[in-house]
């Protein structure tokens, strides 16, 4: 087992060696390093002496791939490429291009991000799983068909309606709760009621008809009829058996979003005005500051493959009969 | 020639995917073992309203894409024909009293009056109230008849409507004799139901703007069915380019195994632990520099947000074909220890033989599946990107820079709100039928697929 | 089950309640309530706070209240007037060898101390790394202060060159101050590219010290414009030992800069730096005292803006800005009076992508029932189309190109633009120069004869038929060329900014459409944009310019040819050229307001009037909304340092905040009715189905 996850570690390198460059690659095509400095430095009064002066001391004047003119042995090292991306296999994401410590940044917006993921997960969870038990249990029923009918409708929704729907009506119309914004410690309550509110609702639609699928192929098994023979309660059979059982492939498939959550939602942070980290990505491309875009994508991409090593691990866990080689 | 057809990329694309599937259909019912789970899909009453109201988006959406420009008057003494650099589609040829009828800036739905109050003379003294529409209603001499002129194009609407069910019913009736087992009522009802609400809005829309005027005064109806064609071109071209990737690669890795499997593993891994809206949003900004600095290639705007949209769609399809193709390398992993493709081995048949003859029909259902499945995401993702800002050429007609502006008239008092409401009705009822047809397209062909979901 | 969904809700609702007292919709912390606190907020985080290096409005909203330049404008009066902030008075002009150099000797006030800092403790400029890094914010620290003197002053100008600083005006003022350009790779020379470069050690020739509070700047021949920069933050009193605490190794690393963290004398300062969410101004209780202006233009008496006259400013204690980046959110929080005034960002011209809130031009009915109150004041900018100077097809000085921008110029319709696109808060301009400048003109002269007539008292856009006209003398008869026949197809560049675009690229669209012209818009992102532009293969594009400073020659340098953007990097984007203009230019740039210079001017915007390289766009109006219970709110675009002057009545705010927000409780409790009803017939089939009797495999 153990061997099992040193080799998977070692297999994350290539992978993040070529996140990294297909980042790096697809950043600098868009953009050159003087539009960099053009965005950093203002739009009125600028020299090109002065950008000369900014690329220089960021290092973005060396070639960014491949230096022609670099000794051998160090044509692929002395190069803009390859002097941003090894510090961060070592976690040291350095200054953005505003100076602010990237690293502090981070751990400032993980908390506002992550009390709002964690909750839409959890509670989406569970309100998914009551709904699509009450499904399962009401199958071939009038209710099972328009609770099927519910989820469609509400999948067919676009998340920018609810969000806009939602602000408009709970803070607008009704004064329920604050239209946006943010607070640390339990006056973050209030401004997270909605957006986890919203992010359930959207959520409801995909979720639901998902677990009623699992919850219905647990129930066409054998052991299920046999408890059904022994004269249970279908109530019984459902909750004792049937839920028991559908767990594991609902816990392995949240295992895989959870290291994701620290990422943030992108659509709910920037309309709600809560900074978190979905919305430092999207705000770093717009003012095209490449060291943060360089960071997050190289932190996503931990997360993924993290979430990919946990559901493996989850896996053996929760079933005995498989073993990682 | 009165006109100059102008095909744009996604016409032609699109006109060939019909084409494609005009094939596939002809193809399928001369192979009873292919047409059967079609068959057994369109033997759902919900498959057969969803087709109907999926027909009809389509129908608009095919309308939309054909197009051609006008031309112009021979001018004395000069060479060649001109033609207007505009460029229209029949669609808009047909919705010319729409295209044309702008008006100064908002008006409510059916209104005839302005929706911002402005300042102008009446009898030489200077008034400050809201002023009639340019076209909306201008017809009426008295805004007092406006309720008995809206019910009586309503009537005549459904009256219409009614005529028309008499020659549905007899095509259900004669449809039902021959095919019993398919839902033709079902199929018919909606087609009537769908008459009934667009020939009064049809009737009205010749005298109001019936979604009301945007901030420039455009027609909102107008800008709701042009729409149509850029959900469907990105719903429908995308999986053109997910599609032969998925496939292929998904496939190779799963028959070939080895370091295929593994170079096919990394790629999509890689691929997939970019957070997807960030390798969007880079790929998207890219090309968009690249089609900036090669303003030479396109003679019309046209042509460059048409572009524009083409690519979006590869980049899109580019960046989600790995959810496929995991699920192809799967079964086709299954597949290749079957019995029959053992011996297929034994013999010596090529693998190409071997992938095309026995693998590739078997995961055919999956790739169909997959196809229906992915149209309502990819609908909805227009109007999330956009909304972030890498969507199409923000000069472009589409719900995502519909609710996008609309998002702004929010916050105006008072609400401006059929901007959203326009959109919301026709993408939702849009996403609606391809969502519950894909439903009836699954349980027809396997309702054992499971198709990504991820939770939260 | 259900039920207990149901306990869990009431309670969480009894949290809630018992939480938010009868407000439930407030952003604040309830203990803030009450307070003489200052509401405002910020779409785009700063990107520096540091006196050398920023440069926009947004910035300058934080800057300007902490940093105190040597002069300041008058709050009231327009024109603009420059009045003395920590100087005794307005330095003059003093002319010395005949005209070679200038100087300026300015005196500041003794007295003056500097925010409490803890830069200003000895002991804090050798912190151990750890301490440091347990600091969460500078404050923590043993504060401390000291007097203003003119060394703080020499000290900035000398940041100005500072090698590891980017100072935007640096090129600017090298060209001015003697010896700056010298010092500059004199600095280079000596930086060690780490820790604290001293810059007391490194004298600059043209800045020196006269005595503890005078200080004298010597310019390279003669530059009037110099005092308007001597009111920016730019030339405000760095302390060396700012620079010195936050050399510190460990600080940066924390944020701890003076790039955000700034020091200075002014009525307020940074107490809280959270460019992700809020930063809190607080009341300086060092600050030397003002008095709120005796004098104001005519009317803001009428106003109330003089009821204050003469008392001691600040009145406010704190200011809280919270970042709103959607303005949706932002408009709907200042109806709810969460937030105390409204403004347009007058960045608008520049790539902040924020998008002008949707108002009404005059204050809608419901929200004069509030009280809600506009106050608009004709700003110091100009938004125009130019016509690139070097495009075969529009420009250049021949007949038949300017024929051509005079058609397009009478058919774009500026005044529907105004009402369309900005509710009516603009003026549509007849020249470069905008009002309230010296140089404009008012009424019937002042129009521009090539699209305005002047009838009834008012200017009025020719017809659409005068453009036609125009459109055929230029070669180009319903929008086709003559000679071709070909249809007529011109360019336009402009940058996407966000959703509210499409409506604008329409609207542009039906101008051109007016004359059969059809125009292609080429949007692009800010970058793409200026490169374009820089190159010049644009043909059309869209622009605008904010002044520096409330002189002509701040707005006629965008026409000057020497400055072409394409040929010399200028700012004369159009690249326009006239030998004519050109020469008044280099007379007018250096006089002092006379009508001689006067003269000059008329003739320069005469030429641009008869050459139309510009369809002159818009004067946009400042303008706020401000809420009954707050005073001394006027618009003002030159200076950010308005907030020593506003006053709050906080106690109408509470009542009016309680008034408007009453939580509406009825949908909650049908929201959870319909949950229970929900119930209902899941119980009834729940019932039949296990009374239900053995079925038949399914």
């Amino acid at each position: 087992m153990l061997a099992y996850i040193v080799r998977r570690v070692l297999y994350a390198i290539p992978i993040l060696v070529g996140v990294n460059l297909i980042t790096f690659v697809l950043f600098f095509v868009v953009n050159t390093p003087d539009d960099m400095a053009r965005m950093q430095l203002g739009a009125k009064r600028v020299t090109s002496e002065a950008i000369e002066k900014w690329k220089a001391e960021r290092g973005y004047d060396k070639p960014l791939l491949f230096n022609a003119a670099a000794p051998r042995g160090a044509k692929l090292t002395q190069t803009v490429f390859y002097e941003k991306s090894v510090r961060l296999f070592a976690f040291d994401f350095g200054a953005a291009e505003d100076n602010r410590d990237i690293a502090n940044e981070i751990r400032m917006r993980m908390w506002p991000s992550l009390a709002l993921a964690v909750p839409v997960l959890i509670v989406g969870l569970a309100v998914n799983i009551t709904f699509a038990l009450f499904m399962a249990f009401f199958r071939a029923t009038y209710l099972d068909f328009w609770g099927v009918v519910l989820c469609v409708a509400l999948m067919s929704i676009s998340a920018l309606f609810y969000i806009i729907g939602g602000q408009y009506v709970a803070s607008k119309l009704w004064h329920l709760v604050p239209i946006s914004g943010y607070a640390g410690g339990f006056d973050a309550a209030k401004f997270l009621v909605l957006p986890v509110l919203i992010g359930v609702l959207a959520g409801i639609g995909s979720g639901g008809r998902w677990y009623r699928t699992l919850f219905l192929e647990e129930m066409s098994r054998d052991y299920v009829r046999t408890a059904r023979a022994k004269g249970l309660a279908e109530s019984v059979v459902l909750f004792r058996h049937v839920l028991k059982n559908a767990m594991i492939p609902i816990l392995t498939g949240v295992v895989v979003v959870i290291p994701l959550l620290f990422m943030g939602s992108l659509l709910s942070e920037s309309f709600f005005g809560i900074p978190g980290l979905g919305s430092y990505t999207i705000d770093a491309i717009q003012a095209q500051d490449f060291a943060v875009v360089r960071s997050m994508v190289f932190i996503g991409s931990v997360l993924y493959i993290l979430g990919l090593l946990l559901t493996d691990l989850s896996y053996t866990l929760v079933d005995p009969r498989i073993r990682l080689q | 020639m009165p006109f100059l057809p102008f095909p744009l990329f996604t016409d032609v694309l699109l006109w060939l995917l019909m084409g494609a599937i005009a094939l596939y259909v002809w193809y399928c019912s001369r192979k009873p073992h292919l047409g059967a789970p079609w068959a057994r899909v369109f033997q759902s009453r919900t498959a057969a309203i969803c087709a109907v109201v999926f027909g009809c988006y389509v129908a608009i959406g095919f309308a939309d894409s054909l197009h051609f420009r006008v031309r112009l008057q021979q001018a004395a003494g000069s060479e060649g024909t001109p033609y207007s650099p505009a460029v229209l589609s029949v669609l808009d040829l047909a919705l010319t009293h729409l295209r044309e009828r702008r008006e100064r800036t908002y008006s409510a739905p059916l209104a005839t009056r302005l929706y911002a109050k402005e300042q102008f003379e009446i009898d030489g003294k200077p008034v400050r109230d809201f002023p009639r529409l340019r076209y909306g209603g201008a017809r009426l001499q008295d805004e007092a008849e406006r309720p008995r002129d809206i019910a009586a194009r309503i009537g005549l609407g459904l009256f219409v409507a009614a005529f028309a069910a008499v020659l549905i019913g007899l095509a259900v009736k004669r449809l039902r004799r021959r095919r019993p087992q398919i839902p033709w009522s079902a199929g018919g009802a909606t087609l009537l139901g769908v008459l009934a609400a667009a020939l009064p809005v049809l009737f009205l829309s010749f005298e109001y703007h019936v979604f009301g005027t945007d901030k420039v005064g455009q027609d909102v109806l107008y800008q709701a069915l042009k729409s149509i064609r850029i959900s469907l071109i990105i719903g429908t071209l995308t999986t053109l380019v997910l599609l032969p990737l998925g496939m292929a690669l998904g496939v190779m890795a799963g028959y070939f195994k080895g370091w295929i499997d593994d170079a096919i593993q990394y790629l999509y891994t890689t691929l997939n632990s970019i957070p997807g809206v960030l390798l969007i949003a880079a790929a998207v900004l890219m090309m968009q520099v690249v089609i900036d600095r090669h303003a030479e290639w396109f003679s019309t705007a046209e042509q460059r947000a048409d572009l524009r949209l083409l690519v979006l769609c590869a980049i899109l399809g580019l960046t989600s074909w790995t959810g496929l193709a995991r699920l192809l390398r799967g079964e086709a992993l299954k597949l290749s220890q079957l019995e029959y493709i053992q011996a297929a081995h034994a013999f010596g048949v090529a693998d190409t033989r071997i992938l095309t003859r026995h693998i590739l029909p078997n995961v055919a259902h999956i790739v169909i599946i997959a196809m229906v499945m992915d149209f309502s995401g990819l609908v909805l993702a227009e109007a999330v990107l956009s909304y972030v800002g890498v969507g199409v050429d923000p000069a472009t007609t589409s719900f995502g820079t519909m609710i996008n502006a609309a998002r702004l008239e929010m916050g105006r008092e008072p609400i401006v709100w059929w901007s959203l409401a326009a959109a919301f009705v026709f993408m939702f009822v849009l996403v609606l039928a391809a969502n519950l047809f894909a439903d009836a397209v699954r349980d027809g062909f396997d309702p054992r697929v499971r198709m990504g979901f991820v939770p939260a | 089950m259900r039920l207990r969904i149901t306990l869990i809700l009431l309670a969480f609702l009894a949290f809630l309640l018992s939480a938010c007292g009868e407000v439930w919709n407030d952003p604040y912390p309830a203990q803030e309530r009450g307070k003489n606190i200052l509401y405002s907020s910020f779409a785009e985080r700063p990107k520096h706070l540091d006196p050398v290096q920023s440069y926009t409005e947004d910035e300058a909203n934080f800057t300007q209240q902490v940093y105190e330049p040597p002069l300041q404008y008058q709050y009231l009066k327009r024109p603009y007037e420059l009045v003395a902030l920590t100087a005794v008075e307005v330095p003059k002009a003093q002319v010395v060898e005949g005209g070679k150099f200038t100087i300026y000797e300015v005196r500041i006030k003794p007295g003056i101390r500097y925010q409490p800092h803890p830069a200003f403790v000895p002991e804090n400029q050798s912190l151990s790394g750890q301490a440091i890094d347990r600091l969460r914010s500078p404050y923590d620290l043993a504060l401390g202060t000291r007097e203003l003197l003119a060394d703080d002053y020499i000290y900035q100008i000398k940041r100005l060159a500072h090698p590891r600083l980017h100072s935007p005006i640096f090129g600017l003022m090298a060209g001015y101050i003697v010896g700056m350009n010298e010092y500059a790779q004199e600095l280079r020379a000596a930086d060690r590219r780490e820790g604290w470069l001293d810059l007391r050690q490194f004298p600059l020739k043209g800045v020196e010290r006269v005595d503890a509070h005078t200080f004298r700047v010597t310019l390279n021949g003669s530059y009037p414009q110099f005092v308007y920069w001597l009111a920016m933050p730019f030339f405000a009193p760095v302390p060396w030992e700012a620079e010195k605490f936050f050399s510190q190794p460990g600080m940066e690393r924390k944020n701890f800069t003076l790039d955000w963290w700034p020091v200075g004398t002014g009525a307020y300062m940074l107490t809280e730096n959270n460019p992700n969410a809020r930063m809190v101004l607080e009341r300086n209780p060092n600050f030397h005292g003002e008095q709120y202006p005796r004098e104001g233009e005519a009317g803001d008496r009428k106003q109330g803006l003089l009821a204050d006259a003469g008392k001691p400013i600040p009145f406010i204690d704190k200011v809280v800005f919270s970042r709103e980046k959607e303005s949706i959110p932002y408009w709907n929080k200042f109806l709810q009076g969460y937030y105390d005034m409204s403004g347009i960002n007058s960045d608008v011209f520049d790539q902040a992508v924020r998008v002008p809130i949707e108002g009404d031009a005059a204050v809608s009915p419901e929200m004069q029932e509030k009280g809600i109150q506009l106050s608009t004041s004709v700003g110091t900018s100009t938004g125009y189309l130019a016509f690139n100077w070097d495009d075969p097809v529009v420009g250049g000085s021949s007949e038949r190109a300017r024929k051509l921008r005079y058609a397009i110029s009478v058919a774009f319709d500026v005044e529907e633009q105004i009402s369309i696109f900005s509710n009516g808060r603009g003026i549509a301009a007849q020249g470069p120069i905008a009002p309230g400048i010296f140089g404009y003109t008012e009424g019937r002269e002042g129009i521009n004869p090539v699209v305005y007539d002047w009838v009834d008292g008012k200017p009025q856009r020719k017809p659409i038929e005068v453009a036609r006209r125009l459109l055929a003398e230029a070669g180009y008869p319903d929008g086709r060329d003559a000679r071709t026949g070909r249809p007529l197809v011109l360019y336009l560049d402009t940058v996407a900014r966000g959703p509210g675009d499409k409506a604008v690229f329409d609207w542009t669209r039906a101008q051109f459409d007016k004359l059969s012209i059809q125009l292609e818009i080429r949007a692009t992102d800010w970058n793409r944009f200026q490169e374009k532009i820089r190159k010049g293969t644009t043909q059309i594009f869209r622009l605008g310019w904010n002044a520096d400073y409330p002189d002509p020659e701040n707005f006629l340098f965008l026409l000057h040819g020497p400055q072409a953007k394409v040929r010399s990097q200028g700012e004369n984007a159009a690249n326009y050229v006239n030998p004519e203009y050109d020469a008044l230019f280099e007379k007018m740039k250096n006089m002092e307001n006379s009508p001689e210079r006067k003269r000059i001017i008329d003739r320069m915007v005469d030429i641009a009037r008869h050459d139309a390289p510009w369809i002159w766009g818009v004067h946009p109006k400042d303008y706020s909304l401000r809420h009954a219970w707050l005073a001394n709110n006027k618009p003002n675009n030159m200076a950010r340092n308005n907030i020593k002057y506003l006053k709050i009545d906080v106690a109408k705010r509470e009542a009016l905040r309680r008034q408007w927000n009453r939580p509406v409780l009825w949908p909650l409790a049908l929201t959870i009715a319909i949950l229970l009803l929900s119930a209902v017939p899941a119980v009834i089939s729940y019932r039949r189905r296990e009374r239900m009797a053995a079925r038949p495999a399914s």
